[in-house]
């Protein structure tokens, strides 16, 4: 931890970048905090805890404000930072990506192309609990799959904090809250809840990277990374990209090709 | 005011009692790792070992989509199908904390402050709330230091605080809740004498809420917004878990010439909560929708309901996906 918390001190100290967001210690488990002075990198702690995806902080203009910042990564934050930087999100110049590896040992990365490097060792996983929903699902009639869901999405109240946990999700103007015409109702009953969650999904197609926020965030504990990853997944072969990598040729949903294989069409 | 002992048995009875007498009974029930509110038939479905449910019981008076009328056009005329009061059905809130119980004054007194809402006092006055005084609390819980505590009154129609043998003191508060209490007269005691705060969670007092209150009067500027709210992501689970939040948006399900107008739960903390017509947001930072919210509770609320909006249930701090600890964050502004 000294040697993460020397190294953001000495970012700020020196004027490298105007804030650092990392991790402090929160209520039951460490939380995102902003330092802007080197005093404050003293906070900063980093272990497995860890969970929330600060890259969701990198879009939010009036968090970021115009200087440099510097961002203490987690694997999953750090395929976020790939991903946004694809759809041409980041600015590589205004920002510093720092990680944490074995032995408190800190990384800085030279550039978005050795971040890429770096995280093909590491394989996306999910953990063996959500492996048996996938598989329960996929042992299901489409009948059987559509009462799960429509089941989970009776609980959603539609709070929408899975969209704000979501590193990709940084529309300013969401397709909920289009109202001429209004594409999804906007109220919180089972079928209009499922209506915004397969839009999630579809929009995620093929730009999710699995870190799982949304499903952390859903505060009446719906799986909803669970969509995502599904679909993810199964798109992958499809469309030629490695889950959990970047997918440089476009997402699924809005990349057209002649050569596109139409053999969905039934 | 009466008290009363109630045995285990005693319980049973008056809980089947209370279920046969058709009245719809919600309690706290376990399912999917969460403990929240549900219909239930029997007490062997009610949750024991939990400290709070996610959700508050609010949704019982305020649901979280609600049709206010329904309307049809036909012929060149509309007809109306307006919300029919009649059709709201008798309900039993059982093992409502005093937190939730407490909640239910703020409610009231926005869905009465300057429009009386049919719907809202149509849900209440059919709602009789069977409270249960807290025995465990956890570091999210404040009730104390926001005019409650584990075994307040407010709000409840009966309170029960129960005892090491499976029994409980009965206060009967209300008319409301000495009609439940004859659905099964005999199975009700007579008072053991019992001190109830024996049986009570230690729930510290943490800030002076008046001090909080003095305080905020002239913190509209202050920068601490901006310091506290520099990791809330912009979502409405505060807002949704919360017993006193009551801000909502009215959207229409069309189809033609038919259709319904639907009240919906809505949030502060949403950027589009506040957003013109025009595309001016007067609030157009996550700061200033956190100031807002603190503000409505702490300061707003007193100055023009007399009731603060927050009664320290703690469920905002417990489901933020950030651990925005409102509990931190007023005593922090307490103490500045």
């Amino acid at each position: 931890m000294d040697k993460l918390r020397e190294k953001a001190a000495a970012l700020l100290a020196d004027g490298t970048v105007t804030m650092v967001l990392g991790y402090e210690e929160g209520t039951n488990k460490p939380r995102p905090v902003f330092c802007h002075t080197a005093e404050q990198a003293s906070k900063l702690v980093y272990s497995s805890q860890c969970i929330n995806n600060l890259a969701v902080y990198l879009t939010k203009k009036e968090i970021m404000g115009t200087g440099k910042v510097a961002i203490i990564a987690t694997i999953p934050t750090l395929r976020s930072i790939l991903q946004l930087s694809v759809e041409n999100q980041l600015n590589e110049d205004n920002l510093v990506v720092i990680t944490v590896m074995d032995k408190d040992e800190v990384k800085q990365f030279a550039n978005f192309a050795e971040i890429e490097a770096y995280i093909a060792d590491f394989q996306l996983k999910l953990d063996g609990k959500e492996q048996e929903i996938i598989n329960k699902l996929e042992g299901m009639s489409r009948e059987e799959r559509f009462k799960f869901w429509m089941e989970e999405m009776s609980h959603c109240f539609k709070c929408y904090a899975c969209r704000a946990a979501c590193p990709l999700c940084y529309c300013t103007k969401c397709i909920v809250e289009e109202n001429r015409p209004q594409w999804i109702n906007p109220w919180a009953a089972p079928l209009a809840n499922m209506e915004w969650q397969i839009n999630r999904a579809m929009h995620m197609a093929g730009r999710c990277t699995g870190c799982g926020a949304c499903g952390d965030a859903c505060p009446v504990g719906i799986p909803i990374h669970l969509l995502t990853r599904k679909m993810m997944e199964d798109l992958a072969p499809e469309f030629g990209f490695t889950p959990g990598q970047p997918s440089k040729n476009g997402n699924a949903l809005s990349t057209w090709k002649a050569d596109d294989k139409e053999n969905f069409i039934r | 005011m009466e008290t009363k002992y109630i045995s285990k048995n005693g319980l049973n009875e008056w809980f089947s009692q209370i279920v046969k007498s058709g009245k719809r009974v919600y309690a706290p029930v376990e399912e999917r790792g969460k403990v929240e509110f549900k219909k239930v038939q029997a007490l062997s479905e009610v949750a024991e070992e939990y400290i709070q449910t996610t959700q508050s019981i609010k949704s019982a008076v305020f649901p979280r989509a609600e049709v206010l009328f329904s309307y049809e056009k036909e012929n060149g005329q509309v007809k109306v199908d307006d919300f029919n009061p009649d059709t709201v059905k008798e309900t039993v809130l059982w093992k409502v904390h005093p937190c939730d119980a407490a909640g239910f004054k703020p409610l009231t007194a926005i869905f009465n402050w300057d429009y009386t809402d049919k719907l809202y006092n149509a849900h209440l006055e059919k709602t009789t709330l069977v409270t249960f005084s807290c025995a465990k609390a956890d570091k999210s819980c404040f009730c104390t230091s926001v005019n409650g505590g584990p075994g307040n009154t407010t709000g409840s129609d009966v309170l029960l605080t129960m005892l090491p043998d499976g029994g409980a003191i009965v206060e009967i508060l209300t008319p409301k809740g000495e009609a439940l209490v004859q659905l099964a007269a005999s199975a009700f005691e007579k008072d053991k004498g019992e001190d109830k705060s024996k049986y009570l969670a230690d729930v510290p007092l943490t800030f002076d809420l008046e001090e909080v209150r003095a305080r905020l009067a002239t913190a509209f500027d202050s920068p601490v917004w901006k310091e506290q709210s520099e990791r809330c992501i912009g979502c409405g689970a505060c807002a949704f878990v919360c017993p006193t939040c009551a801000c909502f948006d009215i959207q229409e399900d069309a189809h033609g010439s038919k259709g319904k107008r639907i009240r919906c739960w809505d949030s502060c903390g949403f950027s589009l909560f506040t957003l013109h017509t025009s595309g001016h947001n007067p609030r157009a930072v996550q700061s200033q929708r956190w100031r807002q919210r603190i503000l409505h509770k702490f300061s707003y609320m007193p100055d023009r309901l007399s009731v603060f909006g927050c009664t320290g249930c703690g469920r905002c701090s417990r489901a933020c996906p950030v651990d925005m600890n409102i509990l931190e964050h007023i005593t922090s502004i307490s103490k500045k």
